[in-house]
């Protein structure tokens, strides 16, 4: 996987505005973030706060009012459509809560579809798809439907779907939303497994324990971000005598 | 959580030494809750008083002493594990204190409050993640206890979470027919960067 120096994905001061006049509501306001190759950034906060405009926002797949998306350093603003339709396939990967798959393609079909439409040659898609597969566990669902995995399954083949070939941006919305909590463990992991080989994550989530997995946690209210977390102490911080009786 | 039926629950499954107890009991809650060997001996009198464990005399010199459970020492343990921990009354939980009184203390901003003590939820939740993602997964005492504290402070944020949402709907009035702006800020600390 390739990685540059500067960050992953950069959002300055960007501001989103829904409606005008008397239904004007401002989802976004001056939002800064910066997240890095091999990072995961959380982003918390309630129903309404703006989380999941972020995201769409940081994937291309709306615009900002105000403000600049950088991915990989390079403006959003200056790409063409197109271009930034092939910056979606070949750079961004995301993964939702619904999980997204299509229906009437095997496993391996929804995780080589991105590659393909790229122009990326089958047999050289299919050999990465099934690379992918195996990271996941998923090798012998290969020929399976979505509707014939389980939950879990369904959402590893979305991870899958959305880190196969050289994506350097993940984006989640909710992932294991629709997960009992070992499979939504299982799935956490693999996102932060995925980061470690140097993809940049950002999850959006209004569940503390999911957000635990990552670096960082970035709290947004109303639209803006009002608070931050440290940089997490190591855990042997945690081996202290607790009180016993 | 009870050292005296932490031993009990050790000595069920055979003899033990003190020391042997003190370094089994730490190593099963995968060293979270460490025992020091003082409380361990101390707790063995008097379990040994209660006729709850008997001891052997040591064979010889420099020999420990070996703790075994009696049959009244096993029924005391069976009771202890079907019983409920104590959950009424309610626990004078601090944070929800806190939050009870922070309303209604003029220069408080209670939604600042919350999100300071979610903040530091958050934070202390990504430590044992990564206590939980640096141990192998077949690690299960470590793996229960994590999780116990993780399930724990996840209730809390999600009871910050409701009592945001409801302190929002119903704000505090404040005493004597004060208005926010006309209180003076002393207890808001500064905001971080």
């Amino acid at each position: 996987m390739t990685t540059a120096s500067g960050p992953a994905l950069e959002l300055r001061r960007v501001s989103k505005v829904y409606g005008s006049g008397p239904a004007e509501v401002r989802a976004l306001r001056e939002v800064d973030l910066a997240v890095r190759h091999g990072e995961l950034v959380a982003i918390m906060g309630p129903s309404g706060s703006g989380k999941s405009t972020l995201l769409m926002i940081a994937g291309s797949l709306e615009e900002a009012t105000e403000g600049e998306v950088l991915v990989e350093g390079v403006p959003l603003s200056g790409m063409s459509s197109d271009d930034r339709a092939r910056m979606r396939r070949r750079s961004v990967g995301y993964v939702f809560q619904d999980f997204n798959l299509l229906p009437g393609l095997t496993a391996a079909e929804n995780v080589t579809l991105p590659l393909e439409l790229d122009g990326v040659g089958v047999r050289t898609a299919a050999a990465a798809g099934v690379a992918t597969l195996e990271k996941l566990g998923l090798a012998d669902r290969a020929a399976r439907y979505p509707d014939e995995l389980s939950g879990g399954e369904r959402q590893r083949l979305a991870i899958a779907r959305a880190i196969v070939g050289d994506r350097r941006l993940l984006l989640a919305d909710e992932p294991t939303g629709a997960l009992d909590s070992v499979n939504g463990e299982t799935v956490m992991r693999l996102i932060r497994a995925a980061c470690r080989e140097g993809t940049a994550g950002v999850v959006v989530t209004h569940n503390a324990r999911l957000a635990s997995w990552a670096d960082r946690v970035v709290f947004l209210r109303d639209g803006r971000v009002i608070d931050r977390t440290a940089a997490p102490a190591g855990p042997e911080s945690l081996l202290t005598p607790g009180p016993m009786t | 959580m009870s050292v005296r039926h932490a031993l009990l629950a050790l000595l069920s499954e055979g003899p033990r030494y003190g020391l042997q107890l003190q370094q089994e009991f730490t190593a099963r809650t995968g060293e979270v809750w460490p025992l020091n060997v003082g409380q361990v001996y101390t707790t063995l009198q008097r379990l040994e008083r209660d006729g709850l464990i008997e001891s052997d005399d040591a064979g010889g010199e420099g020999q420990q002493k070996t703790f075994r459970i009696t049959p009244a020492g096993g029924r005391e343990f069976a009771q202890w594990l079907r019983t409920p921990p104590g959950t009424m009354p309610p626990p004078r939980d601090e944070l929800v204190m806190k939050v009870l009184v922070a309303r209604r203390v003029p220069g408080v901003d209670v939604h600042e409050l919350i999100q300071a003590h979610r903040r530091h939820l958050v934070e202390t939740m990504q430590r044992y993640t990564r206590l939980k993602e640096d141990t192998p997964e077949d690690d299960v005492a470590l793996g229960l206890v994590v999780d116990a504290e993780l399930f724990r402070f996840e209730a809390t944020t999600r009871w910050l979470d409701a009592a945001e949402a409801r302190l929002a709907r119903f704000p505090a009035p404040h005493p004597n027919g004060a208005s926010e702006a006309s209180v003076p800020p002393v207890l808001t600390p500064e905001v971080r960067p």
